[in-house]
């Protein structure tokens, strides 16, 4: 996936995206820079964009745009 | 196998079940299926699999049935307080289903015997409390070529997916368990006694889907479940080429437990 690099800083700010269906301001250009915005543990979560989970590995190259639906979901062990 | 006049009965509406009948119900009485973890999640599975008509249960757990499990393991009773879990759950499967043979395996899930154990049956069910079976149970599976389905609980959600042959792993997804001070578990955080009920009556279903061979299953797929915004969602994910499990370099080439137990016993769950 193509990484779109922002022009200039400010279209980056308060981009509005849905996490989790809520709705919420990000600054975040990738799904990393998500991540670590949202301080994610290194392991045990996934992230989906638009119902389709993004691999870690591509997390970097994955760019986050205005209006995106993205769940974010934790391994969870109970049973 | 030609099914019993009683047999006829008892099944009555799987036979007449557009897209099932006789065929699919004998499939069912010749089918066996594992049970990993006889608590929260393998109680509902337990019991819709017993009255399904699946010929052979086997059940591994080396818990005992104890007053806090009551709130959602529903296979178990208030008499059963203290009784091993897979002896109280056979009981309750005999007296729903004697068409059912019940094996019990009273111990624990373990790198020595997981392959072995999972050899034996068609499909396998993780119902287990913690990571290291969770993972051990997709090892093994994927090691033995077997199908499967793992689900997890917390609080008011729940997640789960099939495994096939072939198809994307538990490890596809989630390629390691979280570090050990990122693990909640039940008996840390709670979970809704319902929820169990919820997970488990899929897991059931796509067992008895797999068996039969009827409709899609829900592999390469997460499903997942929220309470409280009371919604289902189908995330969709591929094979991992990358995979260290069943990518094309596999770099996990033999079953070998998680040396912590995040869920464990230790924690009276």
């Amino acid at each position: 996936m193509t990484v779109y690099s922002c022009p200039e800083l400010f279209l980056c700010l308060n981009m509005k995206i849905r996490i989790n269906s809520k709705e919420t301001e990000t600054g975040a250009a990738t799904l990393m820079e998500l991540a670590r915005e949202m301080g994610l543990p290194a392991k045990g979560v996934a992230m989906a964009v638009n119902n389709r989970m993004v691999p870690r590995g591509e997390w970097s190259a994955t760019s986050v745009r205005e209006g995106e639906d993205i769940v974010i979901i934790k391994a969870v062990c109970g049973g | 196998m030609t099914l019993t006049r009683e047999q006829k009965l008892r099944y009555n509406r799987h036979l007449i079940l557009d897209g099932f009948g006789e065929q699919a119900q004998v499939k069912l009485l010749q089918s066996k299926v594992l049970l990993v973890g006889a608590g929260g999640l393998g109680s509902p599975v337990a019991l819709y699999l017993a009255a399904a008509g699946v010929g052979t249960i086997g059940l591994v757990d080396g818990d005992m049935v104890s007053l806090t499990n009551l709130q959602r393991q529903v296979i178990h009773s208030t008499s059963s307080v203290g009784q091993l879990k897979v002896d109280s759950a056979a009981e309750r499967i005999k007296e729903l289903n004697p068409d059912v043979q019940v094996v019990k395996y009273p111990y624990f899930l373990t790198e020595d015997n997981a392959a072995g154990l999972i050899r034996e049956y068609d499909f396998i069910i993780d119902g287990s409390d913690n990571f290291s079976t969770k993972y051990l149970v997709n090892d093994a599976c994927v090691m033995e070529g077997k199908a499967c389905s793992i689900g997890g609980i917390l609080r008011y959600a729940g997640q789960l997916m099939t495994h096939v042959p072939g198809s994307a792993c538990y490890r596809c997804l989630f390629p390691e368990p979280p570090a050990m001070n990122e693990v909640e578990t039940c008996s840390m955080v709670g979970v809704l006694g319902s929820i169990a009920g919820m997970l488990g009556t899929v897991q059931a279903t796509e067992c008895i889907k797999y068996l039969t061979g009827t409709g899609e299953l829900l592999t390469d797929a997460l499903l997942t479940f929220d309470a409280i915004s009371m919604r289902w969602n189908r995330l969709e994910f591929e094979h991992n080429p990358e995979c260290a499990l069943c990518g094309a370099h596999p770099t996990i080439k033999e079953l070998v437990e998680y040396a912590f137990k995040p869920c464990s016993k230790r924690q009276k769950d």
